[in-house]
């Protein structure tokens, strides 16, 4: 490792999983390759901490967004910034890009949601989504819709084929919104550490998930691969499974002393990495091999 | 012997008075001093007063010249140790010695070439280099010399032709001009006009006269009198005009005799003072110059060199020592008096007339003052174009006279092929093009100034103070609504609403509006509804022709750049909100607390995407004719009694069925879903 003073803040599983992005608060944007755990590129050009980043489906391209309120549109493979977006009025906590790579979608803390156009040479967003009240901490995309979660305890669904907007009151700050694998359902991971299930149509609570500990940090929940398992990181330096239908816990893995705040679930594999402080860990199919990735 | 003794006493208070001149030093004074002495003495001085020190208190050595003595320098031996030899001493017998000739400077020391010496040494600028503005005075003052100087010696001097003249003066010569002429073709008349005889004249008509003259005039042509140069410099001090000031050469220096000095000389002419004023008497010649210089030790015009001036040189008066003409006010005797008419003349005139001018004899003109026109009472300082007049309805001098002037008369067909003569709205016509929108530039500038509230507020206080003026004079509003509307390139549709609340009202402002600008006079009355009482009907008329002046129609080269606010600064009591809003947040904590989401935590609304988005998302449009982004908007009360009730649980169920029902029709769940709903199902059934 060259920087052990960086932390990481982020980590991302791009579509096809050989790829693991890092953002860091060393103001960088790391490639690395999974298999063999190198690093393959460094993107500079942030002003302040990189908060999210995102890869395209044809990995040729990337989106990063920072604490310097901007989103940077990157090429991959000659590192340049393609396209600097401004207009948020706060730090941009996540960013996503659409199926197509051709819109990238923005949550910042001043509490909008932007859609910016890749296609064109525009630095106004498309679309300015702001009802939600407070900041917006996290943001998925699919191919029809757009889910986000913000501080002010509520997850919203803009559906954009049926021109609706769904809103679901939890009460307490989110900090992780993800879709499940068939579409049905949304996961939701908020400050009163607790980690919930919510149908998609009706927005009824399908399944609670405690016994983590997520009260100040932004932590990351997502699904396993087959939607069998549900994950969380945790503030006590574990990573939580929970049987998806149970919603008991068949899984403490234990990554180290401080806080795990990242994961990423293989979108094929039983694979999963997680971030802890400076250093990525690849885990893979069921605790059997642990490899250490240090950067 | 009684004299000696005086004689003696004088001479020894003179001594005593050398001898204080002496400690007091000074060069050439006490020397001249003593020796003025000794005049006045007829004593020989012995040689050990004969003494002279410089002004350093040095000794001065005149090796003998004084007293007929001669001892060479260089202690008292000649020149150097080997001898005197003069400095010029060249041998003769191999080389020639120049004579250089002694000039005055040589026998100056650094005293004389200092500042007030009488050879100063000073650097000027060569002839070369000197700048030009020094030329022109010297060369008016040549001109002007040689014009007015009668002896021929300063004419002379002009054949010695300076090294430098211009081009110009050169090329003149070459063409036989002179010095003192004029320039312009050659007159054949003599100038003899100029000259004023006094006394007895020669008759003109004299045979033997004439004969000659027509000699002279046959054969000869004279050049054309010189112009005097006009001195264009301008006057930048405060002194009266002719002032020329004391010339100091005059007052200090150079005649003998004290000269009376007029400073306010009837020549107050100042091209005489181009060159300094100094007579050709006075100009000293080329040389040096100085007061000393040219006095000998010996001469007497030694008054100069303690020449005092006394204030009696000058006038302390203006105009002479007495004002007046010196009759001290003594008046001649009735019979010697003017006569009676100049007296009646003068008599009309009170106060002095002026010397030299006398009472005219016709009155002078009096200025026709013109006043200003008067205004009719109605006058307003705003143009207005006049209104679409029909032809046929005025008379026919007034129809003529619009026709004329390109006014608004309508229904005028193409003039017979003249393209000249088309009005702009037959040109649009012609073009095919739309219509503007909007009224005169005037108005316009006026509405834009003024706008909405304040318009309303300007409004009240021109009526208000026209009401104060006059009463009759104001025109109503309601032929000021309909001036402003009677056009036809007026839109009503892009006018703003002002009763939109009230749809039938808004119908019958419309109506009214429509009116207006057909130009009907009595729309306001047609367009009332007939239903409603009188006293409404007063007030809906007041209301529509306010209505009509507060919100004139816009111009459109200008209505693209303006846009209504957001926040409607008649309203201020309502705000604009998003259309459908959330259920109440208490029931929703609550339901979120006993673990009940779904239908009491969920909310559905309306939310159009951009288009643009859509696009990008491979979308169809879910609103296509929505002009909307976002949620849609509405206008509510901020503060409204809904605020503060609860939203019953009636409503509640109606909306989450509505939400419900839009979401039918979808892909099947997965099979752990369906577990688990299930089992919630069971779990509630079990209750």
């Amino acid at each position: 490792g060259e920087d052990v003073g960086r932390k990481l803040l982020r980590m991302e599983l791009p579509v096809d999983g050989n790829y693991l992005l890092t953002c860091g608060s060393d103001k960088t944007l790391r490639l690395w390759s999974v298999g063999r755990g190198t690093l393959l590129k460094t993107y500079t050009g942030h002003g302040y901490e990189v908060l999210d980043a995102d890869g395209s489906y044809d990995n040729s391209q990337l989106c990063s967004c920072s604490s310097d309120k901007t989103v940077i549109l990157w090429d991959v493979a000659t590192g340049q910034v393609t396209r600097k977006l401004r207009g948020h009025a706060g730090k941009v906590n996540c960013v996503r890009f659409n199926e197509e790579a051709s819109v990238i979608l923005s949550g910042s803390i001043d509490g909008s949601v932007r859609c910016w156009d890749t296609r064109s040479r525009k630095m106004e967003p498309i679309q300015i989504l702001d009802e939600a009240r407070d900041g917006i901490s996290s943001l998925k995309v699919s191919e029809h819709e757009l889910l986000s979660g913000s501080v002010d305890g509520r997850v919203r669904r803009y559906d954009l084929r049926m021109g609706q907007l769904h809103v679901d009151f939890i009460n307490s700050p989110i900090t992780c919104v993800c879709f499940s694998q068939d579409g049905q359902c949304t996961l939701t991971s908020s400050l009163d550490s607790s980690v919930r299930l919510l149908d998609k149509n009706t927005g009824e609570m399908l399944g609670e998930y405690v016994g983590h500990q997520n009260k100040s940090y932004k932590l990351d929940c997502c699904l396993s691969n087959k939607d069998t398992h549900v994950l969380s990181c945790s503030e006590d330096g574990h990573v939580y499974y929970w049987d998806l239908v149970e919603g008991s816990i068949s899984l403490k893995l234990p990554v180290g002393k401080g806080v795990v705040q990242s994961l990423s679930f293989h979108p094929t594999e039983p694979c999963l990495l997680t971030a802890m402080e400076g250093s990525v860990q690849v885990w893979g199919a069921v605790p059997e091999v642990k490899e250490e990735a240090a950067d | 012997m009684h004299i000696c003794g005086l004689r003696e006493v004088i001479l020894q208070v003179l001594a005593v008075l050398l001898l204080f001149l002496q400690h007091k030093g000074g060069g050439s004074g006490p020397a001249a001093g003593a020796s003025m002495l000794w005049k006045l003495s007829k004593r020989p001085l012995p040689i050990q007063e004969q003494t002279v020190k410089d002004e350093k208190g040095r000794y001065m050595r005149f090796h003998g010249a004084f007293t007929g003595g001669f001892s060479a320098g260089y202690f008292n031996t000649v020149g150097s140790k080997e001898g005197w030899a003069p400095s010029t001493f060249v041998s003769s017998r191999q080389q020639k010695a120049e004579w250089q000739g002694s000039r005055p400077e040589d026998f100056m020391d650094e005293e004389d070439f200092s500042e007030h010496g009488i050879a100063p040494h000073e650097i000027t600028t060569t002839d070369d280099f000197v700048s030009r503005r020094r030329n022109p005075i010297s060369e008016k003052a040549q001109a002007i010399s040689s014009m007015q100087a009668s002896f021929p010696a300063d004419r002379l001097l002009d054949f010695l032709v300076p090294a430098r003249t211009s081009i110009g003066v050169e090329l003149l010569k070459k063409m036989g001009w002179k010095e003192g002429q004029g320039l312009g073709p050659r007159v054949r008349k003599r100038p003899k006009a100029e000259t004023r005889t006094y006394g007895c004249e020669i008759p003109p008509n004299s045979s033997e006269e004439s004969e000659e003259e027509d000699f002279h005039l046959e054969n000869v042509t004279f050049a054309p009198k010189d112009v005097m140069p006009v001195d264009f410099t301008v006057k930048d001090d405060v002194r009266g005009l002719g002032y020329q000031g004391l010339d100091p050469l005059q007052a200090l220096g150079g005649g003998s005799e004290p000269v009376h000095i007029n400073l306010f000389s009837a020549e107050s002419d100042r091209t005489s003072s181009l060159f300094g004023g100094r007579s050709a008497g006075q100009q000293r010649k080329r040389g040096v110059a100085g007061q000393a210089f040219g006095v000998g030790a010996l001469e007497d015009e030694d008054a100069d060199i303690y020449h005092r001036d006394t204030m009696s040189n000058y006038d302390s008066v203006l105009g002479g020592e007495e004002p007046g003409d010196g009759l001290y006010g003594w008046t001649a005797p009735q019979q010697y008096r003017r006569s009676q008419k100049d007296t009646m003349k003068d008599a009309s005139y009170l106060g002095k007339i002026l010397e030299g001018f006398t009472l005219a004899s016709k009155a002078a003109e009096t200025k026709t003052v013109f006043p200003p026109p008067v205004l009719p009472r109605d006058f307003k300082p705003v143009h207005y174009f006049r209104p679409v007049v029909d032809s046929s309805t005025v008379s026919p001098q007034l129809a003529k006279a619009l026709e004329m002037s390109h006014g608004q008369v309508s229904n005028q067909p193409l003039q017979q092929g003249s393209r000249h003569q088309l009005d702009s709205s037959q040109r649009r016509e012609l073009l095919g093009e739309s219509s503007i929108k909007g009224s005169a530039a005037a108005v316009i500038v006026f509405k834009l100034c003024t706008s909405g509230v304040a318009a309303a507020k300007l409004m009240a206080q021109r009526a208000q103070s026209r009401r104060l003026l006059s009463t009759e004079s104001v025109p109503s509003p309601e032929t000021e609504a309909f001036t402003a509307w009677n056009s036809p390139t007026i839109d009503i549709s892009s006018a703003f609403r002002p009763f939109e609340k009230n749809p039938h009202k808004q119908a019958r402002y419309e109506l009214y509006i429509s009116r207006l600008k057909q130009g009907e006079k009595d729309a306001l009355d047609q367009s009332l509804d007939p239903t409603m009482t009188e006293w409404e009907r007063g007030r809906e008329r007041d209301e529509f022709v306010r209505a009509a002046l507060l919100y004139k129609p816009r111009s459109s080269c200008l209505a693209s750049r303006f846009t209504r606010s957001q926040h409607d600064e008649d309203d201020p009591d309502s705000v604009e909100v998003t259309r459908d809003q959330e259920n109440n947040v208490d029931d929703k904590q609550s339901a979120v607390g006993m673990k009940m989401f779904g239908k009491l935590t969920r909310d559905t609304f309306e939310w159009h995407p951009d288009k643009l988005l859509c696009k990008r998302f491979n979308i169809p449009d879910p609103y296509p004719s929505s002009g909307i982004v976002g949620m849609p908007k509405v206008k509510k009360d901020k503060f409204s009694v809904f605020n503060f009730l609860t939203v019953t649980d009636t409503i509640l169920e109606e909306k989450s069925v509505s939400s419900t029902s839009t979401s039918q029709g979808r892909s099947l769940p997965s099979q752990a879903f369906l577990r688990l709903r299930n089992k919630h199902i069971k779990f509630w059934k079990s209750h």
